[in-house]
């Protein structure tokens, strides 16, 4: 598997506060590729540098070769990396079909569709379940099918790389694994995925590997496998009990 | 004060507009107890949270407190009665500090005595926010905001206080640290109501809980039962 994205020397400051320090990581084609650490440590910060976001204060972001480091959001979605709020940021006044046109007309790769993408949309609100709901205000939804229209409307961007930032947070464990299921089946169509999530259940089920922040700074990098028995990672992020209860939520998926 | 229990809901029903949310739920929260919320998103839950602290006008039903009728009437004077909700969603003032969220939290009159002392508080349970006491709100991560959040209303002396998931974006460890804390909080006499994703530590602190399902009470019991209750290990707790 060839680096999809590649990123050396990411930092950022805020005033005197380094909140990413010298990060070089790389993430292949194709791999769900997790991001994890204490509050604070720097995780959205590094999302919303590579989303375009937020300008480094240092450092390089490549993605299939090309230097993209400060950019402007827009450019970065054309290129193909859209990105998931944690709190989702939907359009509230507008329907949950509107929304996702607004994707599907602004935010792709190839210029905006000027004819109804009305089949398209279908498709996608079919995908993520929310079908039923599709004339309904965006401010009115409960939090499962908001999370779910956070991924649709970065969905219709038709992104090469997918950027989720705690897709699962606030999910009960039934509707978590549902969304699971929707980013696996995203990584079979080709999606590669760089996820950050506090619930470890799902992150140790889902990611190829995992890169934990601690202070803005690389704390380890490896396997769910690696990540769940480094005693430096259960010490600052996944204290004992949590670091037993997802071991136990892998095994049992064995 | 009345010897009933401390909050008593009775066939409460909420609509937004037209859409009815709440269909008749009843339940009780007796002082000292934690009562816990369960059920899936778009059950109700944050809707019964938004009408108890009159930010939703109930169609139907009564809402007691301290045996006072509440339901109906403004948000502001509910707090005035020590009934307190922690939002969902944070909901800071972004460009005031930290401290400066903190000790609007204690503005209650009930509360602006004690503000130093609940500041220490929220500092022994969040050091990350006594670190950061002079930044703005608005540039704490998503995690550091919900501290502050919890944080916030703690500062207001509650009587009772309302969570609305408070483990939102909070690393396992921090979990770990708050559902301890919020148990702490109960022994030290304030009543809890807890919504909350995160079922199985919810039941391991609660006393009681009720499943709420399309606006209804399905299922109630004490933390134990519903632990034990095969429905609730199928349905919330991801037992195959």
């Amino acid at each position: 598997m060839t680096d999809l994205l590649v990123v050396e020397g990411l930092t950022r400051h805020f005033g005197g506060l380094a909140a990413v320090t010298d990060l070089h990581f790389q993430v292949k084609e194709g791999e769900i590729f997790g991001i994890i650490g204490p509050n604070g440590a720097g995780k959205t910060t590094a999302f919303s540098m590579i989303a375009g976001s937020l300008k480094p204060s240092r450092g390089s972001i490549r993605f299939r070769g090309q230097e993209i480091a400060a950019w402007p959001s827009h450019r970065v979605v054309h290129l193909g990396i859209c990105r998931t709020h944690q709190i989702p940021r939907p359009f509230t006044d507008m329907t949950v079909h509107e929304n996702v046109e607004v994707g599907f007309r602004y935010g792709g790769r190839r210029t905006a569709p000027r004819g109804p993408v009305t089949t398209e949309i279908e498709r996608l609100l079919e995908f993520t379940a929310l079908s039923a709901w599709a004339d309904t205000t965006a401010g009115a939804l409960p939090t499962g099918n908001r999370k779910r229209l956070e991924l649709a409307r970065a969905l219709a961007t038709d992104p090469v790389l997918l950027l989720c930032d705690e897709i699962c947070g606030g999910l009960n464990s039934a509707e978590t694994q549902a969304m699971l299921a929707l980013l696996r089946r995203l990584r079979e169509a080709g999606v590669t995925i760089l996820y950050i999530e506090h619930d470890m259940r799902a992150v140790m089920g889902i990611c190829d590997r995992i890169m934990v922040l601690n202070y803005g700074e690389k704390l380890a990098e490896g396997t769910p496998h690696d990540i769940q028995h480094d005693e430096g990672v259960i010490e600052a992020y996944l204290g004992r009990r949590a670091s037993i209860r997802s071991a136990g939520g892998v095994e049992r998926r064995a | 004060m009345s010897a009933g229990p401390l909050l008593e809901v009775d066939g409460l029903e909420v609509a937004y507009g037209d859409v009815q949310v709440i269909w008749g739920i009843s339940f009780t929260v007796s002082r000292g107890e934690i009562v816990t919320l369960i059920g899936p998103n778009g059950a109700g839950k944050t809707t019964t949270l938004r009408a108890l602290s009159g930010l939703l006008a109930p169609r139907a039903g009564r809402i007691r407190f301290g045996g006072a009728e509440v339901a109906g009437r403004p948000a502001h004077e509910i707090v005035r009665l020590g009934m307190i909700q922690i939002p969902e969603g944070r909901k800071l003032w972004p460009r005031m500090t930290v401290e400066e969220n903190l000790l609007l939290g204690a503005f209650a009159p009930r509360a602006r005595g004690m503000a130093r002392q609940q500041l220490d508080r929220v500092y022994a349970l969040f050091p990350r926010l006594k670190a950061r006491l002079r930044q703005l709100a608005g540039t704490l991560s998503g995690g550091e905001q919900q501290m502050c959040a919890i944080g916030r209303g703690l500062m207001s002396e509650p009587e009772l206080l309302m969570f609305d998931e408070p483990s939102l974006g909070l690393a396992p460890l921090l979990v770990d640290e708050l559902f301890a804390r919020i148990a702490d909080i109960a022994r030290q006499g304030v009543t809890i109501l807890l919504v909350e994703q995160k079922v199985a530590h919810t039941l391991e602190i609660a006393d009681r809980g009720y499943i709420l399902e399309t606006g209804r009470t399905v299922l109630s019991g004490t933390g134990e039962e519903l632990r034990e209750n095969e429905y609730v290990q199928r349905s919330y707790l991801g037992a195959t």
